[in-house]
């Protein structure tokens, strides 16, 4: 058990060294020659106006926050999914008003107009 | 366990033995087996993907009546090896501007996080990095990685549309990244376990036969989350010069080529894991080789499968994309989830062929259904078209007109 994570912790290990490493060799082999117009930004091919690191759309926000409400509700449907051949119908019937709580809220996002891309 | 029918555990076990003898001890053995065995799972896949690029253009140049790539070697297979030592020797360019640390950790995260996918995909029934108990889990868990060397690249070059490509790009993983999870549910349900190599062994009957609409959703989603056509939104060449890798140069816009073509096809492996059977197949029981073989097979097909529709199919506007993963996709897979429960607990599982015809009919009702709602929904709602009336009319300016 404990070594599973052991394993997965050494691959994580090897998974970013191995980009690492070869980013590292090109750094080696490829020539630097920097110059103070290369350095620019590029951007799309013109001089670069203004501040990039500025507000954004509220838009995203929204979209992140109802992300959120469904991702911790797969979370508490996973432990229930594994436990589903032994649970009775009983147990099937609350995690279905489960999801209809969550079916609700996403009708009234919906309904508030939160789902609208504009 | 012989040689013939598992090479790779035989080995192992070779190895492990002449470890003992010259006098370590097993615990380190152990430790040193799985450095060797994490070091060549993870390094395989970046050279699969020298092959994968190769396929993925010749394919796309049959696709646009092109020949692809063919000066290099027979068919031009050694194409990708040319451009790998090209992009080595390129000069690595970093903006002045840029945030140093994100912008250099980019690159290297997002290979690392589709590498990281590899350690729990069984590729035989012996052949396994490790049958993690929460391996599904990991598999969502780890997919955000990717998500998040977006967003440091978009963010580290200090260019705008960077920025926006990053923007584009977490506004659709994450939420594509609902239903995926959702979808995810049914094979859970099913299986009783959240390890993949217990999700492949419960397969006795496809999840695809007995879930079509689960798979169809999981494939879907996928997509998107590679981030490819018809949901390239984020590296949209024509509105956002190339997405949030136009400052890098060199390998580490190599990096992310990587990642993006190795992606693909690893969820491609994914979907086969957990919708095609895996392994399984006739006598991949006894020979583990042969379960690998099948693997293989079945991936290149949804690969395939993956690469016509990145070949045949347009650009969504942000707006429908955003539509049909709220609105079609999630309430469908939500949906899903209830009727899969009910039926399920309805038809007891040791009578397999009522419970597959029980749980075909309720997923062909429900996309019947969804389809009614979706053309309802969507003839609904139409944009204006805007047009200009003709000059020398009585009205110069633009008009709405409804169509």
């Amino acid at each position: 058990m404990l070594s599973d994570w052991l394993y997965i912790g050494i691959f994580l290990f090897i998974a970013l060294l191995l980009p690492a490493v070869a980013i590292g060799l090109a750094a080696i082999l490829s020539p630097k020659k920097p110059n103070k117009i290369k350095d620019l930004t590029y951007e799309c091919g013109l001089e670069t106006v203004g501040e990039t690191w500025v507000q954004f759309k509220a838009q995203y926000y929204i979209f992140a926050l109802v992300f959120l409400i469904f991702d911790v509700e797969t979370v508490f449907l996973f432990p229930w999914a594994v436990a589903y051949q032994k649970v009775t119908l009983f147990g099937v019937v609350e995690a279905i008003i489960f999801v209809a709580i969550l079916l609700a809220a996403l009708v009234y996002v919906w309904r508030k107009g939160a789902l609208e891309w504009f | 366990m012989n040689f013939a029918t598992d090479p790779m555990n035989s080995i192992i076990e070779i190895f492990r033995g002449w470890l003992l003898s010259l006098g370590v001890s097993s615990s380190w053995a152990q430790f040193i087996l799985f450095v060797i065995g994490a070091g060549i799972l993870a390094t395989i896949p970046m050279l699969i993907t020298l092959g994968l690029i190769w396929a993925e253009r010749k394919l796309l140049g049959r696709i646009q009546d092109r020949l692809g790539p063919n000066r290099v070697g027979p068919w031009g297979i050694f194409q990708t090896m040319a451009d790998m030592v090209k992009i080595f020797t390129k000069e690595l360019i970093t903006p002045k501007n840029a945030d140093r640390i994100p912008y250099n950790l980019a690159p290297i995260l997002s290979v690392a996080g589709v590498l990281a996918l590899w350690a729990i995909i069984p590729f035989g029934i012996s052949i396994i990095g490790v049958n993690l108990n929460v391996g599904v889990l990991y598999l969502i868990a780890v997919g955000g990685f990717g998500t998040l060397g977006f967003m440091l690249a978009g963010w580290g070059s200090n260019n705008k549309y960077a920025l926006l490509g990053a923007f584009r790009a977490i506004a659709q993983l994450i939420s594509y990244e609902v239903p995926m999870a959702i979808s995810l549910l049914i094979p859970v349900m099913f299986s009783g376990s959240l390890g993949m190599a217990d999700i492949v062994a419960s397969q006795d009957v496809w999840y695809i036969v007995l879930s079509p609409v689960a798979a169809l959703v999981f494939f879907i989603a996928t997509i998107a989350e590679v981030g490819r056509s018809p949901f390239d939104l984020l590296e949209a060449d024509s509105e956002l010069v190339s997405g949030f890798n136009i400052e890098y140069s060199g390998l580490k816009f190599g990096m992310f080529y990587v990642a993006d073509f190795l992606h693909a096809f690893t969820v491609s492996l994914l979907f086969t894991t957990i919708f095609l059977g895996g392994w399984r197949g006739p006598l991949a029981a006894q020979y583990p080789w042969l379960g690998f073989v099948y693997l293989l097979i079945k991936t290149v097909i949804v690969w395939f499968l993956s690469v016509l529709i990145r070949g045949s199919m347009p650009r969504i506007r942000i707006d429908q994309m955003m539509f049909f993963n709220w609105k079609v996709l999630t309430p469908l897979s939500l949906g899903l989830l209830v009727t899969t429960a009910l039926v399920g607990k309805a038809i007891p599982a040791q009578q397999t062929a009522l419970r597959v015809i029980g749980l075909l009919i309720m997923n062909g009702l429900l996309l019947l259904i969804t389809n009614f709602i979706w053309r309802a929904v969507s003839s609904s709602k139409v944009r204006p078209v805007v047009t200009a009336e003709p000059y020398g009319g009585q009205t110069t300016g633009i008009k709405e007109v409804s169509s």
